[in-house]
């Protein structure tokens, strides 16, 4: 059947190898430095390694939207803020 | 003392993962690879890049569907939370009413959506629903298939009448997990009605009202159903919610691209909404 009906293209395949790096690397983290890093930050929730990597995530992809509809295309600015905000939660939430 | 460590129990999750790749993952996936191109059938496909994601973010159409989705969700919302917190207080604890109002509180919960929608649309008929016959002959202008106050109070009512019961049982659930003992103390301090509530059962039942919370909400924000077969959508567009407006797009249109599209942005609201709603109530959770 193969996986044509799927419609892959090379920069989806690489989105979702990202996320998967992503995510397998915080598998990584977590066996070498086991408990998650749980801590109260700026935002004063709770929050553990996968928690910031979630709210960056999530994030990222309303920082893309928001920079289309204010901007349009291209989205690297966005991308930009983006990788700015991934840092800032990873460093202060 | 020594933590016991068994990695053998993720054996155990395999075939969850293998299901949930397959009926979740595996076709949000291919969502996403259609959003970025434009096909013609035949499975053929044509690089389209982010142009369906800027129609779809520009969209009047997108906007006031994403409003009449918003106003309808948090509608439903700030009825069926506190009616079914109300219901479920005024149940009986004991005796065999227990089982009587149970059972009666699971029947809407049991009957198909598209049987409720059918049921509601009959119901509510100007010239031969019960509802719509009766509000007329006392002397309303009730016509839910022409005037959009009527489509949206018919279709507010069927929610709450549907999924009311869903948050009473889940209501009733943690209210009769409170200790007795709770409340003998609340007698000895002469607390009032109104303080047991705020003080002992209401955040007795914080998590079980999140769960609701976020069932009502992710359930309501889907909904398809039940105001399809009740209003179609009308008058004009008046009850066209974000996932009729999908399906008109993606079936009636087959235009899978700016479809793709926007089932992601609309999976991106649901998952923002219920881990903004998560977390504020599960805030200062011990």
């Amino acid at each position: 059947m193969g996986l044509s009906w799927m419609a892959w293209t090379w920069p989806t395949a690489a989105f979702f190898i990202f996320v998967a790096v992503a995510i397998s690397s915080m598998g990584v983290w977590e066996y070498f430095v086991p408990g998650g890093a749980p801590r109260r930050g700026i935002f004063r929730i709770d929050t553990t390694r996968g928690d910031r990597l979630f709210i960056s995530l999530l994030g990222t992809a309303f920082v893309l939207i928001a920079w289309m509809a204010l901007f349009g295309t291209p989205l690297w600015g966005g991308v930009g803020v983006a990788v700015v905000w991934a840092l800032f939660v990873f460093w202060k939430v | 003392m020594r933590k016991t460590v068994n990695q053998k129990a993720w054996f155990f999750i395999l075939p969850v993962l293998v299901l949930v790749a397959f009926n979740a993952i595996l076709p949000l996936m291919t969502v996403v690879n259609y959003s970025v191109q434009e096909t013609f059938g035949n499975n053929e496909f044509f690089w389209a890049g982010l142009i369906w994601f800027e129609q779809v973010i520009s969209s009047p159409r997108f906007h006031d569907s994403l409003i009449r989705q918003l106003i309808f969700t948090f509608s439903i919302l700030a009825i069926e939370i506190p009616l079914g917190v109300i219901i479920a207080l005024a149940m009986p604890r004991k005796g065999m009413w227990v089982s009587v109002c149970l059972v009666l509180m699971a029947l809407p919960l049991l009957i198909p959506w598209n049987v409720v929608g059918a049921m509601w649309n009959i119901f509510a008929l100007p010239d031969i629903g019960l509802m719509g016959y009766t509000l007329n002959a006392i002397g309303f202008d009730f016509n839910f298939t022409r005037q959009i106050e009527d489509a949206w109070f018919t279709l507010l009512l069927m929610d709450v009448w549907h999924w009311t019961s869903l948050v009473v049982l889940l209501a009733y659930a943690g209210l009769v997990s409170i200790p007795d003992a709770y409340y003998q103390a609340a007698r000895i301090d002469g607390a009032s009605s109104w303080a047991i509530f705020r003080y002992i059962q209401l955040p007795k039942m914080k998590r079980v009202l999140t769960i609701a919370v976020l069932l009502r909400f992710m359930d309501s924000f889907n909904i398809y159903t039940e105001p399809f077969v009740l209003t179609g959508g009308g008058p004009g567009n008046s009850t066209t919610l974000l996932s009729i407006d999908l399906v008109k797009i993606a079936l009636g249109q087959f235009d899978l691209g700016p479809a793709a599209a926007m089932s992601l942005i609309y999976f991106l609201i649901i998952l923002l909404l219920s881990w903004v709603f998560y977390t504020l109530m599960m805030r200062n959770e011990e």
